[in-house]
């Protein structure tokens, strides 16, 4: 036990921690890490749970005598409904594909400008966007709704896809990280008679590809998760996690299949951060607020 | 290594004396225009759901509006309808900042320690400790999970587990019980509260210049505490500020949780928060004046309690 404690940090030469606070911080870890992961474990063991097993006393954490059934019944309940399945996965594949991409792509636009050059202008919005990180967008809620209905997207997929296009966060980090990218790179495509928007395209959003994984991993799983809100009413227009709601509020007979939805909205937001992790991590090292 | 901007000042460009200072500008302008054609797109999506909104929002806060009438000005009469006869917003407002005290502070420091404590891992360890802590907030609406550990019958998992070694007998309505709702919201908003800022945290750690610290050993200091407020912090200051803008606004705007755990409207308002009685009165009521108001009011606490605490920051280790 102590030996392998000890291998799980790294050595640090310059101070040494004694054994007992190496331990303690590994209990600390430990218990923590169990808090923020067995919700998450437990969900991954409903979806495979028979239905007898979901509702036992005392309830049971893991699964003994896993199935798919739950999955199967998801289909089949989903196949004899007004709105197939694949319907709510298309409307929130189609949301969430071209809000993430729309996002990568407009926000990178406007943060080259941002941080690499200085006009009219540019420190302005620079500061009206690091103030709008300072609030959630429930404060715009009303208005938007107002907007929206001005533009005449309420109940199409435009409401939620066109402002999530336009998040803050997806900027500021961005801009961020295109401060590092060398000037020198920029004039020498200058001088090769690149114009800005070639540059923009071949020089500069090449170099910044672990940032288009933040922005991703960042707009991926709200759009992923979104309900459709106020916006949207139409029952093929729907998303996913709308309908998980709705196949939950079927009741303790439909306990089985709401885990197996869970378990499939939950499995791509993760699968896409552990493939992503470490140039997510690259990114956010650039993402200070500086003085 | 962050390069400086490139300058296309007024002063390094040989106009001709004579011009006037608008044709200056304008000159500036068109020579810039690639620039603002490429943040064009962004920003004009950006000016019309973010900022003309707040503006909007704070126009109609003077006005009383039901979305079939045109907006009529009534001055101040909502806000002081807010503070002074709306008991349940008062309740929301106690609720909110509970909420915040609790949740802002305390999420934060966890977001420091444990990216302090996953940044002594290996490099293995690190990835999986940081994707245990980070899965929460990116697993989408699981948090209806918690709806089956503080489920308010037997076959709830804290219910059965207590009843099973004893501590209770009955089964605790842990979402109907006034006195527990908070608690559980807090609990679950902690759970989902590891985000972008945990991340800046982590990579902001691990950017620190080694030879800091080095320097630092030489210089006197004697054990981790120092090393952790001389060295460590100051280095990281930007992180320190972004991940408090990404804390600050999140605790304040508790409400999604809260309805999932414990009802629209919760027992005795006991969860009501302020983003919750606003969507009470913009989506239900639709009184839209007041509800914008609130939104106002709103604004002014996050961004406020923002600002307060960039001004705190700048002070650390300094």
């Amino acid at each position: 036990m102590a030996s392998s404690t000890l291998k799980i940090f790294r050595v640090n030469k310059k101070l040494n921690r004694s054994f007992t606070v190496t331990f303690l911080m590994f209990v600390f870890l430990a218990l923590f890490g169990a808090f923020m992961a067995l919700p998450l474990v437990y969900a991954v063991n409903n979806a495979f749970k028979p239905l007898d097993e979901l509702f036992i006393f005392p309830p049971r954490f893991f699964v003994r005598n896993p199935t798919f059934d739950n999955f199967f019944d998801l289909v089949a309940l989903m196949g004899n409904s007004w709105v197939p399945l694949s319907r709510y996965i298309t409307n929130t594949l189609l949301i969430t594909i071209i809000g993430t991409v729309g996002h990568i792509l407009l926000a990178s636009a406007a943060a080259y400008p941002l941080a690499k050059y200085r006009f009219f202008g540019s420190k302005m919005i620079f500061s009206v966007v690091v103030l709008s990180l300072m609030f959630s967008p429930h404060v715009t809620a009303i208005p938007n709704y107002m907007v929206m209905s001005w533009l005449g997207w309420i109940n199409t997929h435009a409401s939620i896809i066109v402002p999530s296009l336009a998040f803050p966060l997806g900027l500021f980090l961005m801009k961020q990280f295109m401060e590092q990218i060398p000037n020198a790179l920029l004039e020498a495509a200058k001088i090769d008679g690149a114009n800005e928007y070639r540059i923009f395209w071949s020089v500069v959003m090449p170099n910044v590809k672990p940032a288009w994984l933040t922005l991703m991993i960042l707009q991926f799983p709200m759009l992923w998760g979104t309900d459709g809100g106020n916006f949207i009413y139409s029952e093929n227009l729907k998303t996913l996690h709308y309908a998980l709601g709705q196949i939950i509020q079927g009741g303790i007979a439909r306990a089985g299949v709401g885990a197996a939805v869970a378990l499939f909205l939950m499995i791509v937001p993760i699968t896409l951060f552990i493939i992503s992790q470490s140039s997510v991590m690259q990114t956010m090292a650039n993402s200070g607020i500086k003085d | 290594m962050e390069s400086k901007p490139i300058e296309h000042s007024i002063e390094d460009t040989d106009y001709p004396k004579k011009e006037s200072k608008s044709a200056t500008f304008f000159k500036e302008l068109s020579k810039n225009k690639h620039y603002y054609v490429l943040m064009a797109p962004y920003m004009i999506i950006f000016l019309l759901f973010t900022v003309i909104p707040v503006v909007i929002s704070f126009g109609l806060s003077f006005s009383y509006f039901n979305m079939l009438e045109f907006p009529r000005f009534i001055g101040w009469s909502n806000y002081s309808r807010l503070f002074l006869s709306d008991d349940i917003f008062s309740i929301a407002l106690k609720n909110t900042f509970m909420f915040a005290i609790i949740t802002g502070p305390i999420s934060y420091i966890a977001c420091f320690i444990f990216a302090w404590i996953i940044n002594e891992l290996s490099p293995k360890v690190r990835a999986f400790m940081t994707l245990v802590f980070y899965a929460p907030s990116i697993s989408g609406n699981v948090f209806f999970i918690w709806l089956i550990i503080f489920s308010g019958d037997s076959y709830g998992y804290l219910n059965g587990i207590l009843m099973k070694i004893g501590i209770i007998l009955e089964p605790i309505q842990w979402l109907k019980d006034e006195q527990y709702i908070l608690l559980v919201v807090i609990i679950v908003q902690l759970w989902l509260s590891l985000g972008a800022g945990f991340l800046a945290f982590i990579a902001g750690l691990q950017t620190i210049d080694k030879s800091l610290i080095e320097a630092g050993a030489i210089d006197g200091i004697k054990n981790r505490w120092q090393e952790l407020w001389f060295i460590t912090l100051p280095s990281m200051r930007p992180m320190l500020m972004f991940g408090a803008v990404m804390q600050i606004t999140q605790a304040f705007a508790v409400a999604e949780i809260s309805i999932a755990l414990a009802g629209f409207p919760s027992v005795n308002y006991a969860a009501h928060t302020v983003v919750t009685h606003l969507m009470d009165y913009g989506t239900i009521r639709f009184e839209m004046g007041y509800a914008s108001a609130i939104a106002t009011v709103l604004f002014v606490i996050m961004v406020g309690t923002n600002m307060v605490v960039q001004k705190l920051l700048r002070k650390v280790g300094a």
